[in-house]
């Protein structure tokens, strides 16, 4: 705009010359205003533009945050201008990666993934809860019962999904322990099939699975409470009856150690041969060691009953708990049992182990008696033999005379008869001595192994009993673990085939879902490409038909320009052909215009770009441009004096030209008379170019101005008259010429004048 | 101008006849009164030679412009004065 001002004025500021510019100003003004209103409405088209497009910005930015990101992301100090238009930007806390589009979806969707999820979850805790229930208390119902209710779960979800009524899997091959916490389950299975059923789909996963969690809690809690009470019970009475059996032992084996103490005095007194306070202190301890074998053997019989008694509670407890069937306790009864066997086989062990060194104390008491009653009687023999010999004869051999050598040696031989004696006859008897032993000995034996074996057989029945139940709890875990397996198995692959159907649906559903997405999302893009092509176009139809307008604004300014340039020339032309035309008025009665130079060259100057007009510049003839040319007033006049001339030498030609000829010539001027002015023909016959007729005519012809015809009659005179007559001729010519040209480059400063003068 | 030529050349011829004239009647005169014993047919003879050139200096003045055996640009310098 500025520009075209500019423009404008430069143009018109170089085109001026001489002019001032004040002609100008007004179609200047004019033109000024006409672009300024066009820049302006420029100005407002950019200014909507602009406004629009921010406006458009903000509103899209409000709506979609992801668009507001970028934008601020992009575009420096948006972010400032968003915040002060629209508020801060709303933060994406949640599930992230949420695209625009997903909000868009449909609510079943999210409801179908979140449901996926929960399930997941679900399933998730419920295998928590089933490795929860494992680990700590490992047993068959909570597991089968978890199992149980995953198996109810899933039919339900099959049957949610598939509407197709399944009963949960029977669990009736378990044994009888099970089948209770089974009941529980089955109507707790049974009547979330039930309501699964009815209610609606998406409840039927929720509750039957906090119904069977809490009633698996339940259940949980109970056989924890109850085998809390037995675990107690039996440790309670196992700890007591250890304690008690411990104790038993302890004083069995007190006893045992005082027997064998006893015994070993026993042995000791017996057969050492110590002084008699020795002695006497022997026997004072072989006392004491007898007291204390009464008082450890009275202990440890009181206690082998107390051990006994605990033994019997511990049995009761223990078959109170084996009654009360629960199966967690089993492997604790089991301890309780094998430990009770233990007990009792140590009891027995060490009652038999007291009962030899009883036995043995006994022979060797018996022994020592006989030993005693031996030596008494040779005691009393030795001193009826020898009365004043002590009791301890071994250390006298120096002491005792040949006498009672003697005798002691005749006692002793008698003795040896004696015994030598009792010997036969006891060789004799001995077979007999030795069957009755025998018998007895064997009944001894028979009674001992009776006892022996009855105990040992007992303690292998228990032993089998309790391997057989350590077995049978072994078998039953084994089972358990295999059932446990093969339910988990079935769980698994009833879990793999639901997973698989659920993915194969949820393939299905993703397909679907997202053949909807897609379509949906074609349809938004499309409608958004539309939306934007739409814009698109639209904007570029006005930017176009801005730009349009404005290129036909400049155009027309331009044209304007143009024109009003060219309307300048041409009046520039016009004024410099005026002035030419002015000039060529100039002249005077006798002289000359003023040189055509000056006006020529204005108007050369003015008319530079046209050809048509600088040729014509051109064309003026150079004596018109230096000297200036004669009017038409003159030029009569000359011609008035030259006609006098004329007549005078019509005669001379090349032939006739002598000065008589001459004479001749001046006489027949003086003497021919004709008109001064006479019409002249259309056309011109051969007698009329005689000169006098020509002048006649060329007189007429001047005094009506038609110098041209003038010129052209004059030009027919011949010989002297035309040599006479030339200068005049040539300054009609010229005269002729330069008007000729002058009235042309008028003629064309007119036209080029009218063309370019706008209408108003 | 070409129209005061002939007028020119008619007052050259004039003044050349005047001169001529003049100038043969002096010499006529001159002659008749040294030489020829104050006759009258020097005088003549002078004027009349003198008034004879002066007609045919004339003659040839006012054809020369057809006779053209001068130099061209002499004559045409000669056309232009």
């Amino acid at each position: 705009m500025l520009r075209l001002l500019l423009r404008g004025a430069a143009g018109s500021a170089r085109k001026n010359g001489g002019r001032g510019p004040v002609a100008h100003l007004q179609p200047l003004r004019q033109y000024s205003s006409s672009q300024s209103s066009g820049a302006a409405k420029v100005v407002a088209a950019s200014l909507l533009t602009v406004g629009g497009g921010i406006g458009g910005t903000v509103l899209y930015a409000q709506w979609d945050h992801k668009f507001r990101a970028t934008v601020e992301k992009n575009v420096p100090y948006s972010d400032s201008v968003f915040g002060l238009i629209l508020g801060p930007a709303p933060q994406n806390a949640g599930p992230p990666v949420r695209t625009q589009l997903e909000s868009t979806q449909p609510q079943s969707m999210l409801e179908k993934r979140a449901k996926t999820s929960k399930v997941q979850s679900e399933k998730k805790v419920k295998g928590t809860t089933e490795t929860e229930a494992i680990e700590p208390t490992p047993t068959v119902s909570v597991p089968a019962a978890s199992m149980e209710e995953a198996s109810v779960e899933a039919t339900q979800i099959i049957s949610a999904s598939g509407d197709v009524p399944s009963v949960p899997a029977p669990c009736d091959t378990e044994p009888t322990v099970v089948t209770e916490h089974c009941d529980e389950c089955h109507p707790a299975g049974p009547e979330a099939v039930l309501h699964g059923a009815d209610s609606p789909t998406e409840q039927l996963v929720e509750r039957p699975a906090e119904e069977v969690s809490a009633r698996l809690a339940q259940q949980d809690q109970d056989e924890q409470n109850v085998l809390a009470a037995v675990s107690s019970s039996l440790e309670e009475s196992l700890a007591c009856s250890a304690r008690a059996a411990l104790q038993a032992i302890g004083a069995q084996e007190a006893a045992l150690q005082a027997i064998n103490q006893h015994t070993q005095k026993l042995k000791e007194a017996m057969e050492a041969e110590s002084p008699p306070e020795e002695k006497s202190v022997q026997w004072k301890d072989l006392e004491a060691a007898l007291m204390d074998r009464t008082s450890a053997v009275t202990d440890a019989t009181a206690a082998l009953q107390k051990a006994n008694e605990a033994l019997d509670s511990l049995r009761t407890t223990i078959r109170n708990s084996k009654d009360l069937k629960v199966a967690a306790a089993r492997p604790l009864v089991l301890a309780a049992e094998e430990n009770l066997h233990k007990m009792a086989v140590d009891l027995d062990r060490v009652v038999a182990q007291v009962q030899s060194a009883e036995a043995e104390s006994k022979i060797v008491s018996q022994y020592s008696d006989l030993v005693q009653e031996a030596k008494l009687q040779f005691q009393k023999e030795v001193s009826s033999l020898t009365p004043e010999i002590q009791a301890n004869w071994k250390g006298l051999t120096g002491k005792l005379s040949s006498d009672d050598l003697n005798a002691l040696i005749a006692h002793a031989h008698r003795r040896i008869d004696q015994l030598n004696r009792e010997l036969a006859e006891q060789r004799v008897r001995e077979q007999i001595h030795i069957d009755a032993a025998l018998q007895q000995q064997k009944l001894e034996d028979q009674r001992v192994l009776e006892n022996a074996v009855s105990s040992s057989l007992q303690h292998v029945k228990e032993e089998a009993r309790l391997e057989q139940e350590r077995k049978m709890n072994e078998l039953r875990e084994v089972m358990e673990a295999e059932m446990r397996t093969q339910l988990r198995r079935q769980a698994a692959a009833h879990t793999d085939h639901v997973r698989d159907v659920l993915k194969v649906q949820e393939q299905e559903l993703r397909a679907e879902a997202e053949q909807v997405l897609s379509s949906k999302l074609l349809d938004q893009e499309t409608r958004h490409r539309q939306l934007t092509q739409e814009q698109l176009d639209n904007f570029t139809l006005d930017m176009n038909a801005a730009y349009a307008r404005l290129k036909g604004v400049e155009e027309a300014i331009d044209s304007h320009l143009v024109a009003e340039d060219e309307a300048r020339r041409a009046h520039q032309l016009w004024l410099s052909v005026e002035a030419l035309n002015h000039t060529l008025k100039t002249a005077g009665a006798e002289e000359p215009s003023v040189p055509l130079d000056s006006a020529a060259q204005i108007v050369r100057d003015s008319c530079r770009e046209d050809d048509f007009a600088s040729a014509l510049a051109e064309a003026l003839p150079a004596e018109s441009l230096s000297r200036g040319v004669y009017g038409e007033a003159s030029l009569r006049a000359r011609f008035n004096s030259l006609r006098s001339l004329v007549r005078r030498v019509a005669l001379i030609d090349e032939s006739h030209n002598s000065l008589y000829q001459y004479f001749l010539s001046y006489l027949q001027a003086a003497l021919l008379f004709e008109d001064q002015q006479v019409a002249p023909p259309t056309q011109l016959s051969s007698e009329d170019l005689d000169p006098f007729k020509l002048l006649s005519y060329a007189s007429y012809c001047l005094e009506h101005g038609e110098l041209e015809l003038a010129a052209k009659l004059v030009n027919q005179l011949k010989g002297e008259a035309r040599r006479v007559v030339e200068d005049w001729l040539t300054e009609a010519r010229l005269t002729l010429e330069t008007r000729q040209v002058v009235s042309l480059l008028s003629a064309y400063a007119n036209a080029v004048g009218l063309g370019t003068t706008q209408a108003p | 101008m070409s129209e005061r030529e002939l007028g020119r050349k008619l007052d050259r011829c004039l003044a050349d006849g005047v001169i001529k004239l003049g100038t043969g009647l002096g010499l006529g005169i001159v002659f008749s009164v040294l030489f020829f014993k104050r006759h009258t047919w020097p005088i003549s003879l002078g004027s009349g030679a003198g008034l004879g050139m002066a007609y045919s200096n004339c003659q040839n003045d006012l054809r020369s412009h057809y006779l053209l055996h001068r130099n061209q640009k002499v004559g045409l310098d000669e056309e232009t004065t």
